[in-house]
């Protein structure tokens, strides 16, 4: 009997902060007063915080305890589609937390910050590179705040030809934040849907593009794991009227190396650091979205800009046409220390060998799952594959009830209900740091999951059963919220 | 390379499962037209060893203490981060770990979010905190939308003494809107001057900044009490939240929305990124809150357990109707706040803050005494405004060489403020640290 790696062991309760500790403990070695006390203004003191006191074992036993209740990249295979959950290398933690860049105030002259100005200088190069676009900005915090920078880029350019437009063509396979961010510049998004390939057809962008449109928004590869195959096509359509395309390159790890998006016709390209460039996703965050743009646009890219000038690096603010500032400051620099040390110790050939790693590892997860689960679309993917619960629901189970029981076999579901143009969508983004032996396991989990399905349906409507909690009432959570302790 | 697993054989083995003859065969759906020509150029891939001899490089160009002494905040703090934090905080499963949308697998952070919530809502005096936002610009950017949904009025009165980036950076957001922002100005005392707010209707929001940009501790009382009975929502931002465990916070002063920077709190400066948005609301706003929040809950078993709620607001399901496009958040910096305030404590955090403010007050006294004019009277935390006579570059320039940083200059901010710095004392600052920079400076 295959032994696969989800188990039960011995992990530990623990309580809330405050159902801890006892007044007077403290677990911060105070600094040493080496000053005299001196007179308050008694109308604007306070009384502190009502935090629990604790000592430092406390703390440790408490975080220690907490996070061996977490499934982490580090713990097992993690196959978020779209998420590209890739190993998270450790020497960029160790650069980032160098004294010399972590303790760095953002607003030292420029004579006295050039190493830190230098790598965002390269950086910016390196993914001008990458992307085959002609100029970037990091500034932007995350994914989101990119394509908000994106937005704020085709408002700028449309205001500057005195056509200010109303409308942006958005495909339904598009990630929430694509919309949810044309809504803060204005834009009405306009849905388009993707062909029975589960591409975006030339024809239908044609029919709706017109001189009210600002452009498109456009996941290439897709959120179906596709490449646009008539995205060139399509931006010609768009560029006819004046209109601009933005490139959502969150799938960026299927097409390094491969695909150039300035030759496609790509005007704006927000890239995902914590996806494609490994920095780690700790939970949620924090991430960058730099954008990359075309020529014409750069002069209204976010400021400051580093820029070089008699071999000394500047921040530069004289950009008259530019959106601003995005940022208190100049972004995740310690997101982008990571992402810089990760292009720096894989180099143009490894870059290349990242996408088409990831490009095999997702085909071959495919190739061996599709008699067992219904592929969305039967045709070669990118770095990820879309199943869905079709062949499953006969037993009543459903999508969520077949990742559920993954857990219990080790492994950090899938992503699941996403796009929506799949009903029941099981989306694999196996991502290339994942060996063989591992994907043949997770493979192994889901047939002998689907055969569950058929002989206890139970096993997966009531898992996960050995994870620290079971399923959790999540109707309940929203009616009645409890949102602090 | 050491992140790649597969072996040739293994690249062999796939490939026939694939039912294609080699790697390059797997882009046949990529027209020819959309492909890049010749190979990325890129620099040579360095070792792991050569690796951290470039990036060492690069930081000994860098201006940081212990090496230099920098009297710098405006926004960026230094702050002793205990190494317990850092070692918690580097445990892979927190780092390596995804948004917790399947509850059953992370618990971990789901409890340690909920608890920052907890705790920020308690620093803030207000009663819901969400799990985070990128940083102190951007959330008081959301709070004014927010308040904007609320009140569907289209007008925000903001302080001059807001920080100038926040400030810069919410007039970005606004941009493509109808919205727009009324300035205050301010007072000789280094507060706001609330006097127009009178002739202005239909605001949607005021918002000032307490400490404010000059270190001043603003009249939060006077705003609430105007505001409260208004449909004017009431917004204070903040850039040193330590300094709550001092003062009286927002919540108590009639704050509808209390925003900022939390970097302050554990979190290295790290040349102004990553940093940590707190933002907190009272709970009859909560349905219009931007970012994620962590609910308390049960699971089958009746055991509590913590999960993402309220997602109806969120991008993921609400898409263009959302009341933000956030998605990715902070949780990483949110959990190292968590860490900090609660290794602190209740009694810490107190004695923490009032250090704070006893050692600026040190200096104020200090260069007072040289003969240094401190402009505005109004009380501080840990930093403050001091007018220098004209030519002052000049010192500031021979002290930069000496590696003292003497603070931040303001005219470029404020060009009424010729020879004005802003000057900022931690606990990271010694007596004799200051004892030297007021020598230095006579």
């Amino acid at each position: 009997m295959k032994e696969f790696p989800g188990t039960t062991g011995l992990i530990l309760n623990e309580p809330l902060l405050w159902q801890k500790g006892k007044k007077g403990r403290c677990g911060f070695s105070m600094p040493r007063r080496d000053v005299e006390l001196f007179p308050v203004d008694e109308d604007l003191v306070g009384d502190g915080p009502d935090f629990p006191d604790l000592s430092e074992i406390d703390v440790v036993r408490h975080y220690t305890r907490l996070s061996q209740w977490n499934f982490a990249v580090d713990s097992g295979l993690y196959p978020l589609g779209s998420c590209t959950m890739k190993y998270n290398p450790k020497t960029n933690e160790r650069q980032a937390s160098r004294p010399g860049f972590a303790a760095a105030h953002p607003m030292l002259h420029p004579d006295l910050c050039q190493g830190i100005l230098r790598l965002i200088y390269d950086l910016e190069r390196f993914l001008v590179e990458i992307t085959g676009m002609d100029a970037a900005s990091l500034q932007p915090a995350a994914g989101a705040h990119g394509e908000l920078a994106g937005m704020l880029l085709f408002y700028a350019y449309h205001q500057s030809k005195g056509n200010p437009r109303s409308k942006i063509i958005v495909p339904d396979t598009a990630h929430g934040t694509n919309p949810a961010s044309a809504a803060l510049c204005g834009y009405q998004p306009v849905a388009i849907k993707s062909n029975a390939k589960g591409i975006l057809a030339p024809e239908d962008v044609a029919a709706v593009m017109d001189e009210e449109t600002a452009g498109i928004m456009v996941t290439n590869p897709n959120t179906l794991g596709l490449f646009e195959e008539n995205i060139k096509k399509i931006a010609e359509i768009v560029h006819a009227k004046d209109g601009l395309v933005y490139g959502d390159g969150a799938n960026m790890n299927a097409v390094m190396g491969i695909a150039d998006m300035g030759v496609i016709g790509i005007d704006v390209l927000h890239l995902n650091l914590h996806k494609t460039f490994s920095t780690p996703h700790g939970g949620g965050g924090p991430g960058a979205g730099p954008v990359c743009v075309l020529n014409h646009l750069e002069p209204f890219l976010p400021v400051p800009r580093v820029i070089l000038e008699n071999g000394r690096y500047l921040l530069a603010e004289n950009f008259p046409k530019s959106i601003g500032k995005l940022h208190a400051f100049n972004g995740n620099v310690g997101v982008l220390v990571r992402a810089y040390s990760y292009i720096m110790s894989l180099g143009a050939e490894n870059l290349k060998k990242v996408s088409q790693l990831a490009v095999l590892n997702a085909n071959y997860v495919k190739e061996q799952l599709k008699d067992t689960f219904e592929l969305a679309y039967d045709r070669p993917c990118m770095h990820e594959c879309v199943f869905s619960d079709k062949l499953q629901q006969a037993n009543k189970v459903t999508t969520l009830d077949i990742v559920k029981r993954l857990m219990d076999y080790g492994f950090h579901p899938p992503t699941i209900y996403f796009p929506l143009v799949v009903p029941g969508a099981i989306m694999i983004e196996p991502t290339e740091t994942e060996s063989k032996e591992d994907i043949d396991t997770f493979i192994q989990s889901l047939k002998a999951i689907s055969k569950e399905a058929d002989d206890s349906p139970q096993l997966l409507t009531e898992a996960p059963t050995k994870c620290r909690r079971r399923r959790l009432d999540e109707t309940s959570a929203a009616r009645k919220p409890c949102l602090t302790g | 390379m050491r992140y790649f697993p597969h072996t040739p054989e293994d690249i062999t083995a796939m490939l026939k499962t694939v039912g294609v003859s080699s790697l390059e065969a797997l882009f046949g759906t990529i027209p020819a037209d959309c492909r890049r020509k010749g190979e990325l150029n890129l620099p040579q891939a360095l070792t792991e060893w050569e690796l951290n001899h470039h990036i060492d490089e690069l930081c000994g160009s860098m201006a940081v203490s212990p090496e230099y002494k920098v009297f710098m905040g405006a926004g960026s703090y230094e702050h002793y981060i205990p190494v317990s934090l850092n070692h918690l905080l580097s445990r892979s499963e927190f780092v390596t770990s995804y948004t917790p949308y399947q509850p059953e697998m992370s618990q971990g952070t789901l409890q340690a979010i909920f608890e920052y919530q907890t705790l920020t809502a308690r620093l803030l005096g207000m009663e819901v905190a969400n799990a985070s936002q990128y940083d102190g610009a951007s959330a008081l950017a959301e709070a004014a939308l927010m308040a904007v949904r609320i009140s569907r009025r289209k007008k925000v009165a903001v302080s001059r003494l807001v920080h100038p980036h926040y400030r810069r950076v919410l007039a970005t957001y606004l941009t493509p809107t109808e919205y727009e922002i009324l300035e205050l100005p301010y007072l000789p005392d280094g507060t706001t001057d609330l006097s127009s707010l009178d002739d202005m209707d239909e605001l949607a929001a005021v918002i000032v900044q307490s400490p404010n940009f000059f270190g001043c501790i603003e009249n939060l009382k006077t705003i609430g009490d105007k505001t409260r009975s208004e449909k004017t929502l009431f917004i204070v931002g903040f850039s040193e939240p330590l300094a709550y465990g001092m003062y009286k916070n927002p919540g108590s002063q009639g704050a509808d929305i209390a925003c900022g920077e939390g970097q302050s709190l554990g979190i290295p400066r790290s040349f102004g990124g990553p940093g940590l948005g707190m933002f907190t609301t009272l709970m009859k706003y909560v349905r219009n809150m931007p970012g994620r929040l962590v609910g308390q809950t049960t699971d089958v078993d009746g055991e509590r357990g913590f999960v993402l709620t309220l997602a109806t607001r969120e991008q993921h399901i609400r898409r263009e109707k959302a009341t933000s496009n956030i998605c990715t958040n902070h949780s990483l910096c949110a959990l190292a706040s968590a860490i900090y305030m609660s290794s602190l404590g209740g009694s810490g955090i107190k004695t923490l803050a009032r250090l704070n403010y006893d050692k600026s007050e040190y200096l104020k006294g200090a260069l007072r005494q040289a003969g240094f004019s401190i402009p505005f009277k109004q009380a501080t935390f840990n930093e403050f405004v001091v007018q220098f006579k004209d030519g002052f570059d000049k010192t500031y320039e021979r002290l930069t060489a000496e590696k003292i940083i003497a603070g931040l200059p303001l005219e470029c901010y404020y060009p009424e403020l010729a020879n004005h710095y802003l000057l900022c004392v931690t606990e990271t600052i010694s007596k004799q640290d200051m004892d030297i920079l007021v020598k230095k400076l006579k």
